[in-house]
């Protein structure tokens, strides 16, 4: 366990969170208590004009997005690794530099190979 | 004594978040609580003084693995009262699985109880995000080669598996539209009185 100076780094997130959760609930409880509430069948049916309700919302998504979602993962992770090597890149010298060059050279692999298979584009 | 209270709260919110996990009957309410337990092993860890493992447990777990099972879920399109049915004959293949893998992780406490110590540098002496590039680039060099080889493995593989050129899609294609010339889009005829042009 860390120590407690470095826990109290974090106290502002801990107020900041329990600002947000007294708010929400706050909101919350103060809509149930003092608004008025007189539940009626009408209130919850399709709007006079608005047609009845034929298909259900939850549909099939294009695999597309996931195709998206799942390249944008990638190079978040990408990402991730550059982070730490940028902050220790003077104590890690040449061998630590060319390690990473040759990281990235094995995923621009990847990114090359997407753009041209037009993975990229969106038809 | 902050610390113990702290971690009293994530560890008991964790568990029953991925209790709920598995036991809601909505998947959205499951994605929902895998994301609430996403946050509470970050503050785990930085209740350990692992504040870079953390950071990047909110960012990619929860900014982009949750995003991606939300999309999942909703691509099923599943009738999830049919789905329930079908688990129950699912069931005596994972409870074997589940016992396999219990099995081992005893099996791992018996032959190894008193692992080594880790390197473990004081957090308030070097930056946590400095103590792990001074070890995975250089030290580790292997491994981090091995997850930029998987990383492109999943790249590929997701782009083989899912990539679908539709038919009959009108696009606009730049490098043809600036490639084309005049001599090849206009072309001037001669027509002579009443026979009108023959070879277009």
């Amino acid at each position: 366990m860390a120590s407690t100076d470095f826990l109290l780094n974090y106290l502002p997130i801990v107020v900041f969170l329990g600002i947000a959760l007294g708010l929400a609930s706050v909101m919350v409880l103060a809509s149930m208590l003092i608004g008025r509430s007189k539940p009626d069948t009408e209130k919850l049916s399709a709007y006079e004009c608005g047609f009845e309700a034929f298909d259900d919302a939850r549909r099939k998504f294009d695999v597309r997005f996931y195709l998206v979602a799942i390249l944008f993962i990638i190079f978040d992770l990408e990402v991730a690794f550059l982070f730490p090597w940028a902050v220790s890149l003077g104590a890690i010298g040449m061998f630590g530099f060319w390690s990473m060059v040759v990281f990235l050279t094995v995923l621009t692999v990847g990114l090359v190979y997407e753009w041209n298979k037009g993975a990229l584009d969106w038809e | 004594m902050i610390g113990v209270l702290a971690f009293y709260a994530f560890a008991v919110v964790l568990i029953v978040s991925s209790l709920l996990v598995i036991t809601a009957r909505n998947p959205v309410h499951s994605v929902l609580f895998l994301i609430l337990a996403f946050f509470n092993a970050a503050g785990l860890f930085v209740l350990l003084g692992a504040e870079f493992v953390a950071m990047i447990l909110v960012i990619v777990y929860v900014g982009a693995v949750a995003v991606l099972f939300l999309f999942v879920v909703m691509m099923l399109d599943i009738d999830f009262s049919k789905l329930r049915n079908g688990a129950k004959q699912f069931a005596p293949l994972g409870g074997f699985v589940g016992l396999a893998l219990l099995a081992e992780l005893i099996m791992l406490y018996q032959v190894w109880p008193n692992p080594p110590p880790l390197l473990e540098p004081d957090v308030l002496d070097v930056d946590n995000t400095k103590a792990l590039g001074n070890v995975l680039y250089t030290q580790y060099v292997f491994p981090f080669q091995v997850s930029g080889l998987i990383l492109l493995v999943a790249m590929i593989g997701a782009i083989v598996l899912t990539l679908r050129t539709r038919g009959g899609v009108l696009r606009q294609r730049v490098g043809a539209q600036v490639e084309r010339s005049e001599a090849d889009s206009v072309e001037i005829q001669n027509v002579s009185v009443g026979t009108g042009v023959s070879n277009v």
